[in-house]
Formats: structure tokens, C-alpha cells, sequence
């Protein structure tokens, strides 16, 4: 039995805070870190007699989403009360969606979307330990300014396949919601959340093993390992012959510890019912209309349209569109003009997010019509590829600058023509007679060591192929 | 029929402690009151659609504009415990 | 002063504006009488007059009445419950504060059954009220404490709540006219909720007239409450002194109901044939669902009330009993502040939404009300109103229903259908039956109010009920 190899089945479950200017249900601008308790207003605080109305802006970025995903978008959309006691929900019940949501089905990419609804968030607890309030016992304290910020809960078909795919996904699905400007999309700030169900099979098999659901896993990192954490886990007890149990787990990030958050208490029972208090949503044609008139071009159609109208190879295609900064930053320095050439824009670009460590180009200063004028100058051969790195090196120090006055000013012009290549090539002939023996001899092995001689002379602004031209024809080897 | 099991299940679902007597006593009355409302189910349903909201309203959505919020000492005002200006509850860990 | 106790509200509020009276003198004997109280009718009174009245305004000054339930800035807002004891809240409902821009001023918060359950006001966390008529008996419920005070006279009106009959019943009980508006013809914002789809704000008042000058203040769309559409028609003063051509209807499966009292029946079988009289004609119509009506109200009610009572749990305000550990804080919170009928109604309600049982009791209580709705839309198609007694018996002796949840949740036979099917319902006096008042209620389609006001003026005329005894001759 030890031989069967297991395949992971991984459905995703995104809480979405949406940018909307005011909560879910009340006028109570949203919270950014003010102080505790003071974006709140008797709605959002369940005040007794207090009631619900919409944010007719939620809906609207509801339906973008659903919109976005090729949802079904409901024609009227029912509020449902999700009842259960916990101090971070001042009602005694979760205003959410049930069995009608605004959106059902759909897809991103690889991944079915099962549903998206919307819903209200809970308040912030904090854990104060021992206080002397509560008989020293443990206490907590909730600051309700979350309370009430809209949520759109996407969740996924049991799609991905592993901890690597879903969390390149989840960055598909959090660049198209940045694009649609619904949600700050900030994992860190938990403008994004994300639970997993995670349940293994047999590689081959379609049936499905017992899940297990990881909760609020706040960064792509901790994503990636705590399901492969889990998915280990789940391994380990169907070889050792024991069940899966069905159960909601937390996983701890400094640890890798999984622990189960099954509490003492019996399952929940949320005893759904419409919510009276809010008639049903009917999505009326101008509201969807309003909805479609505001998608901007998704990431997957930008990834396509970069492939095939401006030639990029798959690989930058798919980075600049994954990732809307690259993207935009990219069209920029492409829309200052300068002639410069799509792929080779894509790979200086690459350059730079590199010298950014990975993080967006704009910071570094360099603007993207400096990094245009840049991939111009080595697309016309003014630039070596080398010299223009080090010219590249200098405007990021100088957090921007004009390459052409750079390339002026420190002299990283190319060093262009036989008459002044071929005397530092004779030199470096001259310098290694072995090699040149072999080259003689038709090995063109070590030429590299000729062209290293030359650059180190030139400080990179020599062109490999020129150099090489310029070797064959002093050994008299022809074209 | 409800049974006493069921009393206390419910209760705990409603966070709701019951003491023996209250226990016993409830489900007596909750098991009468059933009884009666159970005369429901002998009515032909088929084809009947439930009635959520009895008088036929459009969802006036409210525009997405900010509104004042309560003062920090009026949101705590009524709060039987408060501590570092947020409402002060044992632990939901604890215990 | 007997004199300016026996105008009505409209009366008051005209001899106001003529200069006859001056509002501040009006407030104070008011005041007076609600501080004197002896039946347990109030919870609050306010301590002196307001400095100033806005005499342009439409109600001038004129003294209200608010039941407890209803939120009211600054001031005791405790729904008659316990866990409430002591509860300010910091925001007044839309509804006080659309009668206090129209110029009327708080007198004070009136008792009620804890959270609106209850027949009888026997449930209240702050005693009982006592019926003006006899104070062996109860005023009915749960607007018992604003019935009471109206009909005692320590208020010109009041307001009150009907979710299954609780403006109806009391005001059938105590003598005075009662009106349940249609479902979301006033903002429910502030109201602390029992049951959010039956729950309706409505005047207790002692004629018909007040009753239509004060909702015609009240009534209004409300951008706090999604449920609130307004009255899509003026609300007028009643002057119709006759009812030629208008058809009545008997719903012959609630006039053969349950346990109706012989006095309480011979009171409406004279009301009737007033009607003729006055040129009416009276039919037997069918709601053939109307006799499950109570079954099916007695889950969705409870339901709605067990999700709206869930807020009451320690954390932000009210009562919490201290405890080391979450969970007994809540249970014990809520078991010390909750009274009997509101814990009964919560268990039932959170055993019909519970996983199992969601189809049999919710779900099936919901398709009877479509039922329900249905038939009384399609009588209403045929007939102008329906009529029947509102309460099956007249005021009955404290405690006497106590022991018997049942027994006391039939006193709402004849008031739930129209609460179910949110259609608008009035009580107005018809006479006694063993010396006490007996309520006959006409209820009419959906925004119908104008022409039920109209029909309850004409009967009111006709019916020259005197319900003076019980505020002239005694103290209250
Ligand atoms: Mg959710
Ligand atoms: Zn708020």
C-alpha cells in the first residue's frame, strides 16, 4: 500500500472586504485603523430597535465580480439571517447570502467558481489575558469598527490540484479584483482572506476524500505551506490506515503546527432564514448595465491580448498581466513612444523589477519612459546590453534619470567599428596565443575568452557579435 | 414530540440555561403549543410559495455615502464592562 | 380640569391653536395623573413640561403617550424586559421622532408584555397593568400600559405595537380604539423588534378621529428601514356618517371560533345590524385557511423573535450577569433576564429553524401565510371590510390564563390573520358585556386605511360608546 501516491483536491474560500466608502448596512465610513469603537453607529453596533439597509454600492461591485468570473448573476438577490453567538457579532446573527447569492458559477483561469455572495464582517476581537475585570480570568476585547464592512465570499469548485497552483490563483483572482477596483485586496491588512478545503485521493481516482477547512491564512507564503502542511498531514494518516475527520484547522505559520479549532461546544446549527428586515434586491438592467460599463480589461484578457497583438512570449505575457503593476507600467514606457520593441521592453523590465526586489518597478523612481528610452538605445545599438545594465544600475541608485545623458556622461557608448575593435582584439590575441590556436584551428570553444578580454577593455560597451565578427576576420576564418 | 433532549438543545442553541424545573415545565408547554401549531401540516401545501415579506417592497438601496458615527463614550455608554475604549467579555478561548 | 380631560387629542390640539388652552397647562395635568398612576400603566414619565411648544405645528403640543419598546433618546427604552432594566438609548425612532416634529411631546414610556409577548401585560419585567375598567383584570396586551393609560386618562393617546393583535386586543379590553396599520406604512426604525415581518407601530386613542390624526402623523417611507414603503394616499379626519353601499363581510370560519364569549358575541351581532342601519350590507365570507392562521403564527413569530432577541447577550449593553468563561455569561444572562414567555417563545422559535425542522415549521408556516394572504386579498376583492369581535372575551381576571400558554395565545384567534397577511385592522368600542368593554375589529385590504377610518367613524357614531366611566369615575 505504501506505493499509492495521493493527488490533493484544494477548493478555495475568499473573503473580500470591498471598497466601498461606507459599511454593509449602515452609513459608518469604513476603518482604517482608527481608534476602537469610534466607526460605529447604533446599526452596526445591534443596538436594540436598529435596522439594515443596503449599500447600493456593494451590490454594484458584487455583480462587477460576478461579472468578471462569467457568474450567473441572480435577478433578485435575497438576505438571509446566519444565526450563531460570538462577541464579534453585535447581532446574535450574520446578515449573509444563502441558497439565492448574487452570483452562482462562473470561472477564472483553471478554476470553477461555485458562488459568490456578499455579507457583512464581524468585529475585531483582541486577546488581553488575565483581567481583572473578569474574575483574572481571560478576557477579550471587540472594537466593532470592522463590524459591518462589506464582504464578498468567492468560493471556488474543488479545482486545484496543489499548494503552488493555489496560491498563483489566488494571485490571478486578487490582480482581476485590484482591476475591477472592488477591494483593496491587502492580505496583510485582511482586506483579504483566505480558508481552505483540503481533502486527498488517490492519483487517479474521482472520488472525494474527507476535507478538512483551513482558515484565514493571511499571506500567499502561508497559503502555499500551510496546505502543503496539511495535505502532508492527510498523507500520513491515510498511510498509517487512520481516517481524515472532517474538521475546521488553523495552521500556525512559525510553527507549521496544524491544530483543530473544533470547539467544545456542539456543531453550529445557523438556523437560515430570510432576513425580514431587507426585501429581496431586484437587479434591474440598469444596475447590471452600470456593472458592465466598469469592467476594465481583466487580466486573462490582457495576458491574451499581449500574446497575440503585441508579441509577447507566454512567460511575459502572463507576468505583466498577473500582475496589473508590471502590466501598467509596462503600457506606459510602450505609450512614451521611442520605437522601442515590445519583448525586449518586457525583458528590460524584468531588469528592473529585479533591481526592486520583486516589488513594483515605479518605486525605484526610474519612469517608464526613461526605461523605454533605455531598451531604445540597445535596440538601435547606441547601448550594449552590458553597458546599458550599468546605466540601468545608475538610474535606480539616482532613483531616475535620462540614460542618454547617463551614457554621455560616464562614456558607456558602445565602442562601435573594426578600426576600433580590432587593435584591443589583436591585443587579446596576442595575450592568449593558446587560444587563439584553437580558434585557428576551427575550435571556437574559448572564443569566450577573447570576448571577456575585450569587454573588460571596452567596460562592456562592445557588442558580443561584433567582436567575434572582428576575431574571425583577423584569423582569417571567414564569415 | 419535543422531549426534554430537544428543550435542551434548543436552549443551548439559544444560549439560553435552563434550570431542571424550567427544563421539565417547558417542555410540557413547548410540547402543547407544538401539538397545536403541528394542525399546519395537515394543510395542502403543493405549490404554494412561502411568504418572506407580506407586502410586495422594492429594496431601496441606500447611496453609498458616509453618515456620523456615535461618539466612542456613547458607543460605550450602556456597556456592562469596557476596557482600553472596546467592550470587555470573557474570553471566547478561555474556559 | 375635568373638562380639558375630557377633550380628545384633536380637540386639544384645536383648542390649542384657537388660544383656548395653553399646552404647558395641558402637559402638566397629564403629567400629573401618569406620576399618580396606580395601574402599573407607565415606566417613565418626563419631569416637566417641554420649555417650548411649536404652536404652528399640527399636533401643538399635545401630550404623547410611547410605549416602552419604542426607542427614545436619553430616556428609559426597556421593551418591558429586564435585560433592559435601565437602557437609554442613544437615538429616538423615526416614528416619535416624526410625531415630536409634528409638535407632540413625550408625557412618558408606557408598561408593556416583555417584548411585545404576551395577551395580557401580565409578562412585563416591571409588574403588571392593571385594566382602568376593573383592576382585577388585565388590559390586555402588550400594549396593555399605553391601553390602559388612555383609557385611565393619564394620556390623551398613545402608541403602541401590534404584531399579532397587541394594539387591537388591549385597546378592545380597555374601551378605546385601536388601529394596526398595513404592514410598512410606518418605519419600524427604533421599535425594538419581537417579529420583524408582523411588527406595526399604530395609535391607541379614544375615538376614531385621534386614531386617524395621529397615524396620519406617523405613516411615511423611512430611508432607515428597507420595509418601510409610507401610505401611498393622504391620511384624512373620518366624517362619513353613513355606510350606504358599503359591503361588509363575516368571515364564517372566525365568527364560529373558538371559545367566544356570549356577551362579546351579542355585542357584535348588534354591531352588525347597526351597520344595516346605517345602510351596509353584511355577508358571510370564507378565509377557509383563517382557523390555522394562530398555528401558523405561533412559529413564525417565535421564530423571527428568537434571531431578534439574540443581541441581548452582556456584551454592549443591558444586563450581564458576570461570569469567568463566555458561554455562561451568555446563558446566564440570558436566562436571569429573560422572563417565562419570552424564553418559551425563543425556544420554540430556535426549534423551528433548527436543522430538521426548518421545512415542517418555518417553511410550511410561510406557505400558509401566502394562503392566508391570498384568501383575504380575494375577500377584499368582494367586500369593502371584515368584521368580527377582536378578542374572543372581554378584559379577563389577572392570572387567571397564566398557568396555560395555549388558552392565552387564543385571545389572538381573531387579529393574527390580518397581521400575517399585513393588511391594515382597527378596534373600536361596541359596548359592554358584564360591564366591561367589548372590541369589534374591522379590517380592510392592504393601504386601505382611509376607508376602514371611514367605516369605524360611521359605526363610532352609530355605537355612541361611552367610555367616560372608566376615566371619570375614579382616580386613576
Ligand atoms: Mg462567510
Ligand atoms: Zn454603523
Amino acid at each position: 500500500m505504501s506505493d499509492v501516491r495521493y493527488e490533493p483536491v484544494i477548493g478555495l474560500e475568499i473573503h473580500v472586504q470591498l471598497s466601498t466608502r461606507t459599511k454593509m448596512f449602515c452609513a459608518c465610513p469604513l476603518s482604517f485603523g482608527e481608534p476602537p469603537n469610534t466607526r460605529t453607529c447604533p446599526v452596526c453596533l445591534g443596538l436594540p430597535g436598529t435596522l439594515p439597509v443596503a449599500n447600493a454600492e456593494a451590490i454594484h461591485h458584487g455583480l462587477m465580480i460576478g461579472l468578471a468570473l462569467g457568474s450567473q448573476l441572480a435577478a433578485r438577490s435575497i438576505f438571509h439571517r446566519k444565526n450563531y453567538f460570538y462577541p464579534d457579532l453585535p447581532k446574535g446573527y450574520q446578515i449573509s447570502q444563502y441558497d439565492e447569492p448574487l452570483c452562482s458559477g462562473g470561472r477564472l483561469g483553471e478554476v470553477r467558481i461555485h458562488r459568490v455572495h456578499l455579507e457583512e464582517d464581524a468585529a475585531k476581537l483582541t486577546h488581553v489575558g488575565a483581567s481583572g475585570r473578569i474574575h483574572g480570568s481571560d478576557a477579550s476585547i471587540v472594537d466593532f469598527n470592522r463590524g459591518g464592512t462589506p464582504l464578498a465570499e468567492i468560493v471556488t469548485e474543488p479545482d486545484l490540484r496543489s499548494p503552488e497552483q493555489a496560491s498563483e490563483w489566488l494571485r490571478l483572482l486578487r490582480t482581476t479584483l485590484r482591476r475591477l477596483g472592488v477591494s483593496d485586496v491587502n492580505m496583510e491588512e485582511g482586506s483579504l482572506r483566505c480558508d481552505a478545503n483540503i481533502s486527498i485521493r488517490p492519483t487517479g481516482s474521482d472520488e472525494l476524500g474527507t476535507k478538512t477547512e483551513l482558515k484565514n491564512m493571511n499571506s500567499f507564503r502561508f497559503i502555499e505551506r500551510g496546505i502543503r502542511a496539511e495535505i502532508a498531514r492527510q498523507e500520513q494518516l491515510l498511510r498509517a490506515g487512520e481516517p481524515v475527520v472532517q474538521e475546521t484547522l488553523h495552521f500556525d505559520p512559525r510553527t507549521e503546527a496544524i491544530t483543530s479549532l473544533r470547539s467544545k461546544e456542539e456543531a453550529h446549527d445557523y438556523r437560515y432564514f430570510p432576513e425580514p428586515d431587507l426585501p429581496p434586491v431586484t437587479i434591474t438592467e440598469a444596475m447590471l448595465e452600470r456593472a458592465r460599463a466598469g469592467l476594465p480589461e481583466l487580466p486573462l484578457e490582457r495576458e491574451q491580448r499581449l500574446a497575440s497583438e503585441l508579441g509577447l512570449n507566454a512567460e511575459s505575457a502572463r507576468l505583466l498581466s498577473w500582475r496589473s503593476e508590471l502590466g501598467d507600467y509596462f503600457e506606459a514606457a510602450l505609450a512614451a513612444g521611442g520605437g522601442v520593441e515590445s519583448q525586449p521592453l518586457a525583458n528590460w523590465l524584468g531588469e528592473l523589477t529585479t533591481r526592486a526586489g520583486g516589488e513594483d518597478p515605479a518605486a525605484t523612481g526610474v519612469e517608464p519612459a526613461q526605461l523605454a528610452a533605455l531598451a531604445a538605445l540597445v535596440s538601435s545599438g547606441a547601448v550594449t546590453q552590458g553597458a546599458a545594465r550599468q546605466v540601468l544600475d545608475r538610474m535606480v541608485a539616482a532613483g531616475g534619470g535620462d540614460p542618454a545623458a547617463i551614457v554621455e556622461a560616464e562614456g558607456l557608448g558602445a565602442v562601435g567599428g573594426a578600426d576600433e575593435l580590432a587593435p584591443i582584439v589583436r591585443a587579446a590575441l596576442e595575450a592568449n596565443p593558446d587560444v587563439a590556436e584553437k580558434l585557428r584551428d576551427g575550435d571556437m570553444k574559448p572564443i569566450g575568452v577573447i570576448i571577456g578580454h575585450v569587454m573588460r577593455e571596452t567596460r562592456g560597451r562592445a557588442d558580443g557579435k561584433e567582436v567575434t565578427a572582428i576575431v574571425r576576420a583577423e584569423l582569417g576564418l571567414g564569415g | 414530540m419535543i422531549d426534554r433532549d430537544d428543550v435542551l438543545h434548543v436552549a443551548r442553541l439559544a444560549r439560553l440555561r435552563l434550570s431542571d424545573a424550567e427544563a421539565d415545565r417547558m417542555t410540557g408547554e413547548l410540547a402543547k403549543i407544538l401539538e397545536h401549531v403541528e394542525r399546519i401540516g395537515e394543510l395542502d401545501l403543493d405549490g404554494v410559495p412561502p411568504t418572506a415579506h407580506v407586502v410586495a417592497v422594492e429594496h431601496e438601496l441606500r447611496p453609498d455615502v458616509p453618515g456620523p458615527c456615535l461618539s466612542r463614550e456613547a458607543a460605550l455608554a450602556q456597556a456592562p464592562a469596557t476596557q482600553d475604549g472596546g467592550f470587555l467579555v470573557p474570553s471566547p478561548q478561555a474556559g | 380640569m375635568t373638562a380639558i380631560l375630557d377633550l380628545t387629542a384633536a380637540q386639544a390640539a384645536a383648542a390649542i391653536e384657537r388660544g383656548d388652552l395653553d399646552p404647558g397647562e395641558l402637559f402638566g395635568i397629564y403629567r400629573e395623573r401618569a406620576a399618580a398612576d396606580e395601574l402599573g400603566a407607565w415606566t417613565w414619565v418626563a419631569d416637566a413640561a417641554p420649555v417650548a411648544f411649536d404652536v404652528g405645528a399640527p399636533l401643538r403640543g399635545v401630550p404623547l403617550a410611547v410605549k416602552d419598546l419604542f426607542c427614545t433618546e436619553g430616556v428609559p427604552s426597556q421593551a418591558g424586559s429586564r435585560i433592559l432594566e435601565g437602557y437609554r438609548p442613544p437615538y429616538t425612532a423615526t416614528c416619535v421622532e416624526r410625531l415630536q416634529t409634528a409638535g407632540a411631546t413625550l408625557l412618558g414610556k408606557t408598561n408593556q408584555d416583555e417584548f411585545a409577548m404576551g395577551s395580557s401585560n401580565e409578562n412585563s419585567g416591571f409588574g403588571p397593568v392593571l385594566n382602568p375598567w376593573d383592576r382585577s383584570r388585565v388590559p390586555g396586551g402588550s400594549s396593555g400600559g399605553s391601553a390602559a393609560a388612555v383609557a385611565a386618562g393619564s394620556a390623551p393617546w398613545a402608541l403602541g405595537t401590534d404584531t399579532g393583535g397587541s394594539i387591537r386586543q388591549p385597546a378592545a379590553l380597555c374601551g378605546i380604539v385601536g388601529l394596526k396599520p398595513t404592514y410598512g406604512t410606518v418605519s419600524r426604525f427604533g421599535m425594538i423588534a419581537f417579529a420583524c415581518s408582523l411588527d406595526q407601530a399604530g395609535p391607541l386613542t379614544r375615538d376614531v378621529t385621534d386614531a386617524a390624526l395621529l397615524y396620519r402623523h406617523m405613516a411615511g417611507a423611512d430611508a432607515r428601514d428597507a420595509t418601510a414603503v409610507g401610505h401611498p394616499d393622504e391620511i384624512g379626519l373620518p366624517s362619513a356618517e353613513r355606510l350606504d353601499g358599503v359591503r361588509l363581510g363575516v368571515p364564517v370560519e372566525l365568527a364560529g371560533g373558538e371559545g367566544i364569549e356570549p356577551g362579546v358575541l351579542a355585542a357584535f351581532e348588534r354591531s352588525l345590524a347597526l351597520a344595516r342601519e346605517l345602510g351596509a350590507t353584511v355577508e358571510e365570507v370564507s378565509l377557509p385557511t383563517a382557523d390555522r392562521a394562530l398555528s401558523a403564527y405561533y412559529v413564525i413569530a417565535p421564530a423571527e423573535c428568537s434571531s431578534n432577541l439574540a443581541r441581548f447577550d452582556g456584551v454592549r449593553y443591558g444586563l450581564r450577569v458576570e461570569a469567568d468563561d463566555l458561554l455562561t455569561m451568555y446563558t446566564e444572562t440570558r436566562h436571569d433576564g429573560f422572563g417565562d414567555e419570552v424564553k418559551r417563545r425563543i425556544l420554540i422559535g430556535t426549534y423551528a429553524l433548527s436543522s430538521g425542522y426548518y421545512d415542517a415549521y418555518y417553511g410550511r408556516a410561510q406557505r400558509v401565510r401566502t394562503l392566508i394572504a391570498r384568501e383575504l386579498a380575494a375577500v377584499f376583492e368582494r367586500v369593502d371590510a371584515i368584521v368580527t369581535p377582536t378578542s374572543p372575551g372581554v378584559a379577563f381576571e389577572l392570572g387567571s390564563k397564566s398557568a396555560d400558554p395555549l388558552a392565552m395565545y387564543l385571545n389572538d384567534f381573531f387579529t393574527v390573520p390580518m397581521s400575517l397577511a399585513g393588511v391594515p385592522a382597527i378596534s373600536i368600542p361596541c359596548g359592554l358585556a358584564d360591564g366591561l368593554p367589548v372590541g369589534l375589529q374591522v379590517a380592510g385590504a392592504a393601504f386601505s386605511e382611509n376607508r376602514l377610518l371611514d367605516i369605524a367613524y360611521a359605526l363610532e357614531q352609530g355605537l355612541g360608546f361611552d367610555g367616560s366611566p372608566a376615566r371619570g369615575g375614579a382616580t386613576p
